[in-house]
């Protein structure tokens, strides 16, 4: 029964479906991080500046992201945006929206922690040493905060990818969503749920899993340098 | 408070019945009416939200210091065990392993009630942000702080009780903290569980009423009064605690 049920898996295209399902998730993913990114750095910058209001501005949106859960923020974009503006996002166009404007927030506040966990006395020594203030940024303070910074935007990354997951909820077809119809197609082998399912685990782990790994060997390989 | 839609007005019919919205156009103003006669099932909601996160956050605590113990004292076999569960927990997203839970499990014989799956699947996550937590706070606990200890004789318990936790506790709260709220906005999901929590009872008025606008600004709402509290909280103890660093501060 249990053989039954996992062969399934490889009757017909069922794996390419699912593969293709995960494909448009981390499609979403790959879209959002480089937004988030791009974005994030000038995230931080604005946290750092001089201005009350950027500053203010900046804490209120991460608040908001902290505190709102990406579920809640993907319905308003989805169906409140259609309600209110008369926008009719597609699904994978407002999961792009809501978690781009959850990851720069993030990605922000990375940016800004690492830079200013950097200590004075590089920047000062720097200055003492006669380099210019463009020199000090290229030379000093950019090189450690790339390498405290690198390992914790991977880090970030995976988070992202795992939270596309929740598209399926603004009716994308993603991974779980082709496993349901998978399922729905094979309701006669009762354990069909069960090995698709725990291939859309696996999946998400085989994908996330590499990248968790780079991100802590990196961490402890510049931890002293 | 009132919303205009400006001149989209022709199309809207058909976007709304796209989405899933069964009520017709909707009147442009905010239904204050609709919001009050609905308040308690918010409010029914979000103990739902708020019991089971936090069933969740308290097995995710314990499960993730046993975890986090097994790996500091390097206890063969079951260090290892735990370090596998971390990785798997850390890099799969709750809402894969809920439905793997609640429609995987029950046909392989193990059947489990949404409210189980709930707190289990929350515990199975939370439990390896947890560890993750806490190792960063016993890593920063000077090695020599366990060493004095076991000099003077105290038990493993004793020493993890007495010296090695208040001290891993003060430099682990944000991260803590951080996950408490994590987790509790993480039981949005249990909505697929079928489970009537914040999301679920907006999720259903939105399906039903129509009235999308007030739905989800009441959702808004409900996650704020749960979590800004704890999110203050937070902040406030991270301020006191910014200070209980002890020992060897590396000194910039």
């Amino acid at each position: 029964m249990q053989d039954l049920g996992i062969s399934i898996l490889f009757r017909g295209i069922n794996f390419q479906r699912l593969l293709l399902g995960l494909w448009v998730t981390l499609r979403i993913a790959l879209i959002t991080i480089g937004i988030s990114v791009a974005l994030g750095l000038l995230f931080g910058l604005a946290m750092m500046s001089r201005s009350r209001t950027a500053r203010g501005v900046c804490r209120l949106w991460l608040e908001t992201v902290r505190i709102m859960p990406q579920l809640v923020l993907l319905y308003l974009v989805y169906f409140g945006f259609a309600r209110l503006f008369g926008w009719d996002l597609e699904g994978e166009l407002s999961a792009i929206i809501v978690f781009s404007f959850w990851g720069t927030a993030e990605m922000g506040d990375l940016f800004r922690g690492a830079l200013t966990s950097i200590p004075r006395h590089q920047r000062e020594s720097a200055a003492a040493l006669g380099l210019t203030r463009s020199q000090i940024n290229r030379y000093i303070l950019l090189p450690q905060t790339a390498r405290r910074l690198l390992p914790q935007t991977i880090n970030l990354s995976t988070r992202i990818i795992k939270t596309t997951a929740l598209v399926k909820m603004i009716n994308v077809t993603e991974v779980l969503k082709v496993g349901q119809q998978i399922i729905g197609q094979f309701y006669r082998e009762p354990s069909a749920a069960f090995w698709v399912y725990g291939t859309v685990f696996l999946l998400y782990f085989l994908v996330c899993w590499p990248i968790s790994l780079a991100a802590s060997r990196l961490e402890r390989k510049w931890e002293n340098a | 408070m009132c919303f205009t839609f400006s001149e989209k007005k022709s199309n809207i019919d058909s976007i709304f019945a796209e989405k899933g919205n069964f009520g017709g156009r909707e009147d442009e103003r905010m239904d204050w009416a609709f919001i009050a006669g609905h308040v308690p099932d918010y409010v029914g909601g979000a103990w739902v939200t708020l019991r089971f996160g936090l069933y969740g956050v308290g097995c995710s605590l314990v499960l993730g210091l046993i975890c986090c113990l097994l790996r500091y004292f390097r206890i063969p076999v079951l260090r290892s065990i735990a370090h596998a569960y971390i990785e798997l927990a850390r890099n799969t997203p709750l809402l894969v392993q809920l439905f793997f839970l609640y429609a995987g499990l029950p046909r392989m014989g193990i059947r489990l009630s949404a409210e189980a799956c709930a707190v289990i699947g929350l515990t199975f996550l939370g439990g390896a942000y947890m560890s993750e937590a806490f190792r960063s706070g016993l890593e920063s606990v000077d090695k020599t702080q366990r060493e004095a200890g076991e000099c003077l004789g105290l038990t493993r318990g004793q020493n993890i009780r007495y010296v090695l936790l208040p001290q891993a506790l003060a430099t682990a709260a944000p991260a803590l903290f951080a996950n408490v709220i994590f987790l509790i906005k993480e039981t949005s999901m249990f909505s697929v569980l079928a489970m009537m929590d914040l999301m679920n009872v907006a999720d259903t008025l939105r399906t039903s009423g129509g009235r999308t606008i007030e739905v989800l600004f009441m959702l808004i709402v409900a996650y704020l009064a749960l979590l800004l509290p704890v999110s203050l909280a937070a902040t406030f103890t991270e301020r006191r605690l910014r200070y209980a660093g002890f020992g060897n501060q590396h000194s910039v």
